[in-house]
């Protein structure tokens, strides 16, 4: 088993990057990464098909480590620069990859609207309930009440749930897993990726060194116990009373339905395009 | 379409003959959101671009419309937005990265009187310092403006010719009133048109270093999916495109963007000059305003003295050459502007001549008339 692991680590990572990686011992990040790796590696795509985009933070600089067509984007706006390579060349597997604050904070507007047009993308969104890179700021999703550097005394905004913000703009897919349960998130990032339309794959993550260590959290692995312990999966969820759900939250695929793909109604309207071109003119 | 038939005169307005010239170039994707006065260039090419299997989207925003045309270039699609100033404010920040990037991409701002809301149904020339330094950090860009309905069509071509040759963005300056005046142009027929498109790698894969240096500073672009698997991003990156703290790949690399635009200087650096053998006073104007310009110049030799134009249709990177051998001829240039005085700084800035530089400014909505022009010339 470690020598297949290793042996996909070197299948997809890039040998021509210096590393070390950005990322701090103990982060998720890398989890995430590898469950991406084995779910892509599993469905049997092309590296060349694949384009892997993300916006800015420690989730963003996942892109440059892998193998694939990677663009590491401006802050909050992965999105759109994947909306313009998916219509130009639909052909490609585009994935995002963002994490809390670039997805639903500065680029909150352009996820609830490629949520509603539709186009066969992947979006993963890490959430550690932070912004880490800049140095522990707090996010649309840190929790009432936790302390920040711009939140010293208690953070007095509620917070987003993402999933759920997802389904209510119109993702096609959507589902929620964290970092603990790893064999489930792949699975989950599987559907996502093979799902015709806007797929949204949130992951609870942590952050020990900026959001932990100010909430008295502990260490990684303490804090990814926490997430085994407040993940509850959607079956689960629905047999509990609304009083032991309080501090918890769902894991599991939150929404799963068809509608009109962007790309194959556009390929209509240049059918009807074509078409109506060619009539004389009255 | 026959020859004959593309060969009919027509009668267009600005805006229109802008869309002509885009899919003449070959620009095959639009992102756009709806704006005065640009919103025409939008509504028509949600007409005409999937008639020629092209997309058209309009985005949540202006920053989504210049992020999508992006990632529509990085596979390899000639790609357009078109918006007015606040819109264009928005669309700094990918603006930037197109620059450090290097993907090509147009886009027009047909101005209108700012700051913020503005104007919004009245040309003026405030962009211009916009559209220069609008995003952050030391960048070399294009910007090219536009005066008639012809040249809508002619420089909407020349400016996805020099993006993709250059692999920067470029930036038609358009206004209110030529986006919206009507004239009567014949349109060139295709094989009258060049169009240039952006070199493709020729070695294979495991060769390619994407932002490698060459002797024009502008590297080959692979096409995402086409087994060129390389990185792009908006941070400062080594040749490889991997980013980078080394302060000689950041040197190598800002010094290789702005080369590579110097290097290309003169085939840039685009002017038109009217009168201006005998002229001891001359007009320096650029987009509505030259076509006033051109009035008060035949007007002003009416009553006896020698007036000549110089036209700007490149403004960045400033045709100083040009500038410069009419500061050197003339005694006096005047340079109207419907700003507050953007290009006649750039003109005092390269004067090293004893002639005098005045300007004439309006900024109340107004088009600049020929008689203001006239009356600045007798006296100056």
């Amino acid at each position: 088993m470690p020598e297949e692991v290793t042996k996909l680590i070197h299948k997809y990572l890039r040998h021509d990057k210096k590393f070390p990686h950005v990322w701090c011992p103990g982060c998720g990040n890398g989890i995430v990464l590898g469950a991406l790796i084995r779910a892509i590696d599993r469905l049997g795509l092309a590296k060349d098909e694949i384009v892997l985009a993300s916006g800015i933070g420690c989730a963003g600089r996942m892109p440059v480590y892998v193998d694939f067509n990677t663009l590491h984007t401006t802050h909050g706006r992965a999105l759109t620069f994947a909306t313009g390579i998916k219509l130009a060349k639909p052909s490609l597997t585009v994935i995002i990859v963002m994490g809390d604050g670039d997805a639903t904070a500065i680029g909150g507007n352009h996820f609830i609207h490629a949520a509603r047009r539709n186009l066969n993308l992947t979006a993963i969104i890490i959430n550690n309930q932070i912004y880490g890179m800049t140095g522990g700021q707090h996010s649309p999703t840190t929790p009432y009440g936790c302390n920040t550097t711009t939140s010293p005394y208690g953070h007095i905004e509620q917070a987003f749930s993402i999933a759920e913000l997802a389904v209510a703009a119109g993702a096609a897919f959507v589902a929620r897993g964290t970092v603990y349960h790893a064999q489930l998130l792949e699975g989950l990032l599987e559907k996502g990726i093979q799902k015709s339309g806007f797929s949204v794959v949130e992951v609870m993550s942590n952050c020990h060194i900026q959001f932990g260590r100010r909430n008295k959290m502990g260490d990684p692995v303490t804090m990814i116990k926490w997430l085994k312990h407040h993940a509850v999966t959607i079956e689960k969820a629905g047999k509990m009373t609304h009083d032991s759900m309080k501090d918890k939250f769902t894991i599991g695929i939150l929404a799963d339905v068809e509608k009109p793909v962007y790309t194959e109604e556009y390929q209509k309207i240049r059918e009807e395009a074509k078409r109506s071109a060619k009539e004389p003119k009255r | 379409m026959s020859a004959k038939q593309s060969k009919k005169m027509r009668l267009l307005q600005g805006n229109e003959a802008i869309v002509e010239g885009a899919l003449a170039a070959g620009c095959r994707f639009f992102a756009g959101y709806p704006i005065t006065p640009a919103s025409e260039i939008s509504e028509m090419l949600s007409l005409r671009l999937p008639q020629v299997d092209g997309t058209f989207i309009q985005m949540e925003d202006e920053i989504a419309s210049m992020g999508a045309i992006i990632g529509a270039s990085l596979t390899g699609v000639k790609s357009m937005t078109a918006t007015s100033g606040p819109g264009f404010s928005l669309m700094q920040e990918n603006l930037g990265f197109a620059c450090i990037a290097e993907v090509p991409c147009v886009v027009v701002n047909v101005m209108r009187g700012g700051p913020s809301t503005g104007l919004p149904t009245s040309p003026a020339q405030g962009d211009v310092m916009q559209a220069r330094w609008g995003t952050h950090g030391d960048h070399p860009i294009i910007v090219l403006s536009v005066s008639t309905v012809r040249d809508c069509f002619d420089l909407t071509v020349q400016a996805f010719n020099l993006s993709e040759k250059y692999r920067v963005p470029v930036i038609i300056l358009s206004d209110g009133a030529v986006a919206h005046t009507r004239e009567s142009v014949t349109l060139p027929s295709p094989d009258e048109i060049q169009v240039i498109d952006r070199i493709r790698p020729s070695m294979p894969p495991e060769w390619y270093i994407p932002y490698e240096d060459n002797s024009g500073g502008v590297p080959p672009m692979a096409v995402f999916g086409e087994g060129y698997r390389y990185h792009v991003t908006g941070l400062v990156h080594d040749e490889r495109g991997f980013p980078t703290h080394r302060s000689d790949d950041i040197q190598a690399s800002t010094n290789r963007l702005f080369r590579k635009i110097t290097r290309g200087f003169h085939e840039i650096q685009m002017t038109k000059s009217f009168m201006m053998d005998d002229a001891e006073v001359a007009v320096i104007a650029y987009g509505s305003v030259a076509r006033s310009a051109c009035r008060a110049v035949i007007d002003t030799r009416e009553k006896g003295i020698n007036a000549g134009m110089l036209q700007l249709i490149t403004l960045f990177p400033f045709p100083r050459d040009v500038v410069e051998s009419v500061l050197r001829q003339c005694r006096a240039v005047l340079v109207p502007e419907m700003n507050i005085g953007q290009i006649s700084r750039e003109v005092k800035r390269v004067n090293q001549t004893a002639s005098k530089v005045e300007k004439h400014n309006r900024i109340d909505g107004q088009l600049i008339t020929p008689d203001e022009i006239v009356r600045r010339l007798m006296k100056i």
